[in-house]
């Protein structure tokens, strides 16, 4: 495989959010609570990476962090080499139809009052004001029609379809600007798993004919084992392990990562019975205030001393694999 | 059989529906707001108000063309003897009778109406405006922009209104315009609250996050995204912020600070008619006071009926 330069680099991102002890005056110091701690991927044109990770983690606030919706701490995210956290909002605007997102609740995400025809119109309207009304409803029922919506169906509105098919509606108002990236925000955990696959077919169609990349989040391994061709796993913030799909779930390099894959259901009873199932002791430490060096050593099966002492680097294990841990 | 008896209406039906299809045609679909109107529809008590509320405003605008007296001419002979000549008759055409001043009271009642109700609906949309937008933007900019935009609301709803209105007219002169301001100056605190509430829970919906990721500017949002979800609610108080404007201008004219001679209102023509109930000339508090209690009745009544159609619980 050759070497492509990558579409989106991000670099030790962090977003901190502030947060008031209840009761606290004016002037106390807010705690800060660290929902993404120093992050960094590559996104090539054309790949998929999968985003994994339990809730809380920090999934959809990297995503969010990315498309600048919410705001970051510190870090990179480099656009084709430009800083997407450094521009202007002028600047972040021309660059917001080069990168959609769908998202996790497919009705939810469509405004309520309006009919799928503007719905999908908007991001279109948006980016290019130029655009005559036939044009524009060309464009639409063109899009419509290419994620299976019946294109006379645009003077609908959301609530007289089911959740598949507004995610679909969701999915031709991201495309429809022709982005070169689409950021799923767990977009099947919603539906039914029938309507999940034809969500995901879909998706890897449309990737694979206009060559989208896709930042794909979602809790759920086994979709994202389909869909990805690399995988990053969250916890607590912080990059766990980033490695090819397939390498990860052969032979995973993290303990955490051990751990998902243990969990995940085997459509089998029988199998699913005699499964063994690698339990991690306790919660998921606070965000307010994460334990020191490795966040995960608090739960860890295999941590040592030194774990508690420094954050341990990702280190490259090859094969495409990347492991932030002391003892692999 | 059940097939045989949905038949006939179904097999038009889908006719109509396939030839549609067929031709590409568009297939029409039903907004919220047409649930909201059927539902409406459907209530009773609400479609009546609407009738009753139209017939008065009809009256208000048109009743002056029905009778042969104006509201100005002063009939001397009745004057005097308000009780013995000016009863209610339908012989003579005085229907609503005379008033103290000997003019008839019919023509008196329909002016009243004209600017009792443009003060309720004139106050109401100022309130709506200016509330809405002012609440809508203080909700979605949100941080340092939206405390400092409500601690104004609070700042200013701390100041007993009462004291403000008629201090205002006491001091620049007792006119409608000045009442017109005096109310429209209060009236939208409460509205812009209660949209700040709204646009707060509306922000964090995903269809409103989708927009900010499509990059749609932010003066976009509130007016296509924002507004048009918050109109349920704004509805519902406008139809109840009415008769409040209405109640409010009569409270002032019946303290004979609001309008003056020769204008009137319901609420001068309610004090007036107060004043003489002693002489026994009864009619004259009943008349304005059937129209000032059905019309804020029908308001109410309208308001209720829109709440329930509007509601998010009952979809």
């Amino acid at each position: 495989m050759t070497e492509q330069s990558p579409l989106l680099t991000v670099r030790d991102l962090k977003v901190w959010f502030d947060v008031k002890r209840p009761g606290a005056m004016p002037w106390t110091p807010v705690d800060k609570l660290k929902a993404v701690d120093g992050v960094s991927f590559d996104l090539k044109p054309g790949e998929t990476l999968g985003i994994v990770g339990e809730s809380g983690c920090g999934k959809s606030t990297l995503a969010r962090a990315v498309m600048r919706m919410v705001p970051t701490e510190a870090g990179q995210a480099l656009w084709l080499g430009q800083d997407l956290l450094e521009m202007s909002k002028r600047e972040m605007r021309a660059h917001r139809k080069e990168m959609q997102m769908i998202f996790q609740d497919p009705l939810a995400s469509l405004d309520p009052r309006m009919t799928i025809g503007q719905i999908v119109a908007e991001p279109l309207k948006t980016h290019f004001p130029g655009l005559s009304t036939p044009e524009v409803k060309d464009h639409v029922r063109e899009v419509l029609d290419r994620v299976g919506i019946l294109p006379n169906m645009i003077n609908r509105y959301p609530h007289e379809f089911s959740g598949g098919q507004c995610q679909r509606i969701g999915i031709a108002r991201a495309l429809i600007v022709k982005p070169r990236l689409i950021i799923c925000d767990e977009p099947v955990s919603a539906l039914d798993v029938s309507i999940q696959a034809q969500v995901i077919n879909l998706l890897m169609e449309l990737q694979e004919e206009l060559g989208l990349s896709l930042i794909f989040i979602a809790h759920d391994l086994s979709v994202v084992k389909h869909i990805s061709d690399r995988v990053m796993v969250l916890y607590l913030g912080n990059v766990a392990e980033i490695s090819e799909a397939s390498q990860l779930y052969r032979s995973p390099g993290h303990p955490y990562t051990e751990a998902l894959i243990s969990a995940v259901p085997i459509p089998d009873p029988q199998a699913e019975r005699e499964k063994e199932v690698m339990l991690l002791d306790r919660d998921l430490p606070s965000p307010l205030n994460p334990p020191s060096g490795c966040v995960f050593r608090t739960r860890c099966p295999i941590a040592e001393e030194r774990c508690g002492q420094s954050r341990p680097p990702l280190k490259d294990l090859g094969k495409g694999q990347q492991v932030a841990c002391h003892l692999r | 059989m059940t097939d045989k008896l949905v038949q006939p209406f179904s097999q038009k039906r889908t006719a109509e529906l396939a030839e549609n299809l067929s031709a590409g045609g568009e297939v029409k679909g039903r907004s919220l707001w047409a649930d909201a109107r059927r539902r409406f529809v459907a209530n009773r008590a609400a479609m009546a108000s609407v009738v009753v509320l139209v017939l008065i405003f009809a009256f208000s605008l048109f009743g002056d063309h029905v009778t042969q007296f104006d509201n100005e001419t002063i009939d001397w002979d009745v004057m005097g003897s308000v009780k013995e000549l000016g009863a209610p008759s339908l012989t003579n055409g005085h229907w609503f009778g005379f008033d103290e001043s000997g003019r008839d009271l019919y023509a008196r009642v329909v002016q009243g109406s004209r600017i009792s109700l443009s003060v309720g609906l004139v106050g109401a949309f100022i309130a709506v405006m200016v509330g809405t937008l002012y609440g809508s933007v203080a909700g979605f900019v949100g941080g340092r922009v939206d405390g400092v935009m409500m601690r104004l609301v609070d700042i200013f709803m701390s100041i007993p209104y009462m004291f403000v209105l008629i201090l205002l007219l006491v001091v620049f002169g007792r006119s409608i315009s000045m009442l017109f301001v005096g109310i429209g100056l209060t009236a939208w605190l409460d509205m812009s609250r209660i949209v700040r509430g709204q646009t707060l829970s509306l922000k964090n919906r995903e269809f409103v996050e989708a927009a900010v990721a499509i990059g749609v500017p932010t003066h976009r949002i509130i007016l296509r995204h924002i507004v048009p979800n918050l109109l349920g609610v704004v509805v519902v108080y406008a139809t109840l912020l009415v008769p409040q404007m209405i109640l409010t201008e009569s409270f002032i004219s019946f303290l004979g600070l609001g309008v003056q001679e020769p204008d009137t209102s319901w609420g001068a023509l309610i004090s007036e008619g107060v004043k003489s109930m002693n002489y026994g000339t009864l009619w004259q508090l009943a008349f304005p006071l059937c129209f000032f209690v059905i019309t804020i009745f029908c308001f109410f009544f309208i308001g209720d009926g829109l709440r329930d159609a509007l509601d998010p619980k009952d979809r």
